[in-house]
């Protein structure tokens, strides 16, 4: 009967012309081309280009209003920019005329400032949420059981399973908003600011659990910070927007020889430094990583 | 075409041996996942022969795993790697948060709602006491009285409203007019048209359709106004500095609500009788002008005071509700919203009771 039944689900997927997608494999998952940017006379990007590696880290910085977040907007495909194009996994995003004509939306997970949990659903019903939508041939048990783990994984207590977002921590909430990212284990991961707002220990707790995961299920991170402790602790790559552009990518090292004014200022500036001293302190200590970590 | 996991069973050493090959992906599980639940006394689950794995396949290996107390071979790194992660994330929580049985939830929910209204109502007695305190102390030093935004929520109440009030009342006066004459011509009646909108108008739809247009309007306004200004701790700020939000938000918005409705309802009774008037002259072959003359004769002065009377408590009413609930809010905006609805209804609640209580005590003392 069980197979029976197997053979429905498979019937029914198979009658709705999804096809297994294929694993990108090629460099660059994501590739900005020479976008440009307008609000109305505001012009915020103009000709902007990045490429974001696979496997890595990529921490985005820039001022407020520089167009970070719009830049996030733009490559998922909330966006449109007037001029340019992005592909994202190989995909183009700019030609699709439509929001169905984006079939990537399964590969990647998004976490918005404020975690956009849905307020009427559970901790674990928001979770359910985009595997309803992209898998309905899951059984209700194992969908409700990849619910619970991945709360777990994202670093949530168990208590905070069958919890509303308004019952929840702001640390919380955005710890939520990343088991929904994960839900699809999606290769590709967009987290805008996620230790905004948190305690400098929650912010630390969070950039573990970022490295943790992207390490354990092979993610490509695309982080938008202001933190520069993040930057320092967990990114592989900085990219810097400013003056409408991205006027630098690299490590933090190479960065700090450009001469840029605002890069040396934000990474020389006080808290720059008080970051950096951190972070080489804690490398050249035991490296006492928190054995209890997200997991 | 779609792939999917699959597995077969083959003799090994201390028992069967499943072979799973495949994707083992959220994507390609789902048929797997069913069969493997019926399976038992598996000795051993190899899964060298998969083509992917996510967190997904580690979990549903891991699970069958346990459950078959068998153990799994062929692991690559990776797949080691997720089912550690998993196997370290389980979780046993429910899903959503336990209910109560319908037989307890329905008195819990009816219990709640009845000792909410009694403290409801106590509240709104003190909420009514302190801005009758504030306008005290507004007596007493005048110079604190913000007529600036007394004058503005006139504005706001009053003026702007004058449009959307017209033509509501305009409307109803056409229609109390033209269905009352279909019946009155029954009897050959139908000149007591005149007396019908004249008097309904002027004595209970005037001033009751405009008390609730003012509670959708502007006891709405001020109770989001408010409830906002309590989120973003506008009022929290305003009482550091010592200016009193009673004095600031709410006697200026009571003020122009109890101004402004006797106003309003006589503006509507007014505009109603001209809408009465106009369809008249067309559907009744009573002349506008004849209408309009013979109100005067119709309609007793007591009407208009039963009005006039009713029209500022009313308006009352309509503020306090609206203050009251925005100064409830606490904690999220969802409660904005909440307590915007909640404003407006009780308003309209509470001026459909008093409307019905008046129009009793006008009658028994002798304003018929």
């Amino acid at each position: 009967m069980g197979s029976e039944r197997a053979e429905e689900l498979i019937e029914q997927a198979e009658s709705e012309a999804q096809s297994t997608p294929p694993e990108f494999t090629g460099e660059y998952p994501i590739v900005v081309e020479g976008i440009t940017n307008r609000f109305g006379e505001q012009v915020v990007h103009d000709n902007l280009s990045l490429k974001v590696k696979r496997g890595e880290i990529l921490g985005v910085v820039g001022g407020s209003g520089t167009g970070k977040s719009v830049l996030m907007r733009s490559i998922i495909g909330l966006q449109v920019p007037s001029e340019g194009s992005i592909e994202v996994l190989g995909q183009s995003i700019t030609d699709a005329e439509e929001d169905g004509d984006i079939d990537i939306r399964s590969r990647w997970g998004v976490l918005f400032q404020g975690g956009a949990l849905f307020s009427t659903l559970t901790v674990a019903e928001n979770v359910e949420v985009p595997l309803k939508q992209f898998y309905p041939e899951l059984s209700n048990e194992l969908r409700q059981e990849i619910a619970r783990y991945k709360v777990r994984l994202s670093g949530l207590p168990e208590e905070a399973t069958s919890k509303y977002p308004s019952e929840l921590s702001g640390g919380m909430k955005k710890r939520a908003g990343l088991a929904r990212a994960l839900a699809l284990d999606p290769e590709l991961l967009f987290l805008d600011e996620p230790t905004a707002g948190l305690d400098p220990i929650g912010a630390a707790a969070f950039d573990r659990l970022t490295r943790e995961l992207a390490e354990t299920l092979g993610l490509t991170v695309f982080l938008i910070t202001h933190d520069l402790d993040t930057l320092h602790a967990i990114c592989d790559r900085v990219a810097v927007l400013a003056d409408k552009k991205v006027i630098a990518v690299g490590t933090i090292p190479e960065l700090l020889a450009t001469d840029h004014p605002w890069i040396q200022e934000y990474f020389n500036g006080p808290r720059g430094r008080a970051a950096e001293a951190t972070h080489t302190r804690s490398m050249s200590g035991t490296m006492d990583k928190d054995s209890k970590g997200g997991a | 075409m779609r792939e999917w996991a699959d597995f077969e069973l083959v003799e090994g050493e201390g028992g069967p041996v499943l072979r799973v090959s495949g994707p083992l992906t959220v994507a390609g599980i789902a048929p797997l996942d069913t069969r493997l639940r019926e399976l038992d006394d598996i000795a051993a689950i190899d899964i060298a022969g998969i083509t992917a794995i996510d967190t997904v396949g580690a979990w549903t290996v891991w699970r069958s795993a346990m459950r078959m107390d068998a153990e799994v071979r062929g692991a690559s790194d990776k797949a080691t790697r997720l089912i550690e992660a998993v196997k370290a994330a389980e979780n046993t929580a429910a899903i959503t948060p336990p209910r109560s049985r319908l037989l307890e939830r329905v008195p819990e929910a009816v219990g709640i709602k009845v000792s909410g209204m009694l403290v409801g109502m106590k509240d709104m007695v003190g909420f009514l006491g302190l801005t009758i305190a504030a306008f005290g102390a507004l007596v007493r030093h005048p110079r604190r009285f913000p007529m600036l935004a007394v004058i503005r929520q006139i504005e706001l109440v009053g003026v702007s409203s004058l449009g959307i009030i017209g033509l509501m009342s305009f409307l109803i006066g056409i229609v109390v007019a033209q269905q009352g004459a279909v019946q009155l011509q029954q009897f050959g009646a139908e000149i007591y048209t005149i007396n019908l909108t004249g008097r309904l108008t002027m004595r209970e739809l005037g001033v009751l359709m405009t008390a609730i247009m003012v509670a959708g309007r502007s006891g709405s306004a001020f109770a989001a106004q408010i409830g906002t200004m309590k989120l973003t701790e506008e009022v929290d700020a305003m009482r550091t500095i010592g200016v009193s939000p009673m004095e600031r938000l709410v006697v200026p918005r009571v003020l122009a609500a109890v101004l402004m409705m006797p106003l309003l309802g006589f503006y509507s009774a007014v505009i109603a009788i001209v809408g009465g008037a106009f369809i008249a002259n067309f559907a009744l072959d009573i002349p506008f002008w004849t209408f309009l003359s013979r109100i005067r004769e119709v309609v007793p002065m007591t009407d208009l005071y039963v009005g006039l009377v009713k029209a500022p408590v009313f308006g009352l009413i309509v503020a306090m509700s609206g203050c009251y609930q925005g100064m409830q809010v606490s904690g999220n905006a969802e409660e904005v919203g909440l307590r915007t609805t909640l404003a407006v209804v009780q308003a309209i609640f509470m001026v459909i009771v008093l409307d019905a209580f008046f129009a009793v005590f006008f009658t028994e003392i002798g304003w018929a």
